[in-house]
């Protein structure tokens, strides 16, 4: 477990990370780069299916099982649609 | 075996990082999700090798359901259609993030009271993000055409919200909390979502969905803290903050405060752009011949699109058009307002999917002080972007939004399926100008006619 004060560094510093990350973005960017920070939360996929793994009684195995299944849906279908978007960019020099 | 999972958290959270970094500068964005897609593939992976798990018939078949299905959408959406298509995967991570805190409450062993206390907070975040996500969705994709306002609307939220923290207290203080009282705070949850959502209307759903993304992003990581699980504490935490920045500046290039967008009925109506006034003179028209032959011998044309090019699929003639004036050696840049489509930066993946380069495009800052200088700026399917009465008149309820300065170009050209209002419902000062000629028609068939005549010069 990650316990007291190392879980609030983590948190803080993570924070600003992702400040720092997205204030430079160009504006063009804005779209695509809201998709990828959706596919990044698609990280709950791996909570999820510890939680499943874990659940005992049905009722806690078919909500496991739900849980699992949004958080693929939600990493992989942001993974698919952020892919598709960011594909298309390209400067002058590459379009030829 | 502890190690290797460790390491693999470890390098598919500094794997997430590094490939938001990439993705915020066009030159290595496609690279950027590449990387991140590494990361949840290493992390998914090694999951399954977690001590002390079972189900795995179930797990593997949720994995290929719910995955399946995301792979078959996200490959079929039209690029028009994305942002309720980013909507609904981020409601469906809100929700799964809410089904794992369901899973530990009922199971009711905490590490500390801490744990049951994020763990009850993420579930509240999660399922609001989820049930209202799908709301937003249900409303950019056409399912509810109206927005739902009553009398005691806001009262009625309040009761629902102090319900919420009623049950929410109770969860957090039990050793183990009733199948009931997780059912209500769940439901109640689910509700206040819906509720927060309904009464907002479509143009500010952009700020909503990206509010959800990172309200989501914080229900993951408050379950990362639940489960000891530093790769999505990490991520979460950097997609709360990412996602919390990205909506403030979402919606100050929308001149509208977040607590606007949550709490008035704007752009559903009725409200603030009740008077209407005219704002006299004429428009005076152009066919396509005239318009080509000007836009032909110009030495400098911007292109401002709006949504109503992409509704009439004509990016793909527009990007035609402009390659054929530059063959005859007249300077192209398209210019893009930030709220330009239905979200920021929805545009210029419109157009990289017509194929236009992105050195091609320019946003506000860089391109408003180009107008006085170009000869034809040409606005196609734009409206309210481009009125000048954002600029003028205090009294409209789009002052003080920033504009693209079209009016200040020698000559303006606009596109427009008729002689409707934009977006807000207001009269847009720019048609009347002096330098002003309304070339009235579908996008797709003006942008046809405008490359025919042009091939004749």
């Amino acid at each position: 477990m990650i316990e007291g004060f190392t879980a609030l560094y983590i948190f803080m510093l993570a924070g600003f990370t992702g400040y720092e990350i997205i204030s430079r973005v160009p504006v063009i960017l804005h779209t695509p780069l809201m998709s990828g920070s959706n596919f990044v939360h698609g990280i709950v996929l791996v909570g999820a299916m510890v939680a499943l793994g874990h659940a005992e009684t049905d009722m806690e195995v078919l909500v496991g099982f739900i849980g699992v299944l949004l958080g693929a849906g939600n990493a992989v279908g942001g993974y698919v649609v952020t892919e598709r978007m960011l594909e298309m960019f390209k400067s002058s020099k590459e379009a030829g | 075996m502890g190690l290797l999972i460790n390491i693999s958290y470890f390098l598919a959270a500094a794997l997430f990082i590094l490939g938001l970094k990439r993705m915020s500068s066009p030159v290595t964005a496609r690279g950027g999700i590449v990387w991140a897609g590494a990361g949840m593939v290493v992390a998914t992976l090694v999951t399954f090798m977690t001590p002390g798990l079972h189900n795995f018939g179930w797990m593997i078949l949720a994995l290929a359901i719910g995955g399946g299905l995301a792979w078959y959408t996200g490959k079929k959406v039209a690029m028009t259609d994305m942002p309720q298509m980013i909507a609904i995967y981020n409601g469906m991570g809100g929700g799964a993030a809410a089904a794992i805190a369901a899973v530990e409450l009922m199971g009711g062993e905490f590490y500390s009271r801490t744990f049951q206390v994020l763990a009850v907070i993420g579930a509240m975040i999660g399922s609001i993000a989820f049930s209202g996500s799908m709301i937003a969705f249900a409303k950019l994709q056409g399912l509810m055409k109206r927005s739902l306002v009553f009398n005691g609307q806001q009262l009625f939220n309040l009761l629902v919200f102090a319900g919420l923290l009623i049950f929410g207290f109770l969860i957090m203080g039990a050793e183990h909390p009733s199948s009931f009282s997780i059912l209500v705070f769940f439901g109640l949850a689910l509700l206040f979502g819906v509720m927060m959502t309904l009464p907002i209307g479509g143009a500010d759903m952009p700020v909503v969905i990206s509010l959800y993304n990172a309200l989501t992003g914080l229900a993951v990581a408050f379950e990362g803290f639940v489960l000891g699980n530093a790769a999505m504490i990490i991520a979460g935490t950097v997609v709360g903050s990412a996602g919390t920045l990205l909506t403030q500046l979402m919606a100050k290039a929308m001149n509208r405060p977040i607590s606007n967008v949550l709490f008035s009925g704007f752009g559903s109506g009725g409200g603030a752009g009740a008077e209407q006034q005219d704002a006299g003179g004429v428009m005076k028209e152009i066919d396509a011949t005239d318009a080509a032959v000007m836009m032909a011998y110009a030495d400098k044309v911007i292109i401002v699109p709006g949504y109503g090019m992409a509704v009439a699929q004509a990016q793909h003639k527009v990007w035609e058009f402009a390659q054929l004036l530059e063959s005859r050696g007249v300077t192209v840049k398209f210019a893009i307002h930030p709220v330009a489509g239905r979200m920021p930066g929805h545009m210029n993946v419109l157009l990289a999917e017509a194929g236009v380069p992105y050195d091609k495009i320019y946003d506000l800052e860089e391109i408003n002080n180009e107008f006085p200088q170009a000869d034809v700026a040409l606005v196609i399917g734009a409206n309210d972007v481009v009125n000048p009465v954002a600029r003028t008149n205090p009294d409209s309820p789009i002052y003080g939004m920033p504009i693209l300065d079209v009016d200040k170009a020698q000559n303006v050209i606009v596109v427009k399926r008729g002689k409707g209002k934009g977006f807000s419902g207001v009269e847009n000062a720019l048609f009347f100008l002096d330098n002003t000629r309304m070339l009235y028609g579908d996008g797709q068939d003006v942008a046809g006619k405008l490359i025919a005549e042009a091939k004749q010069l």
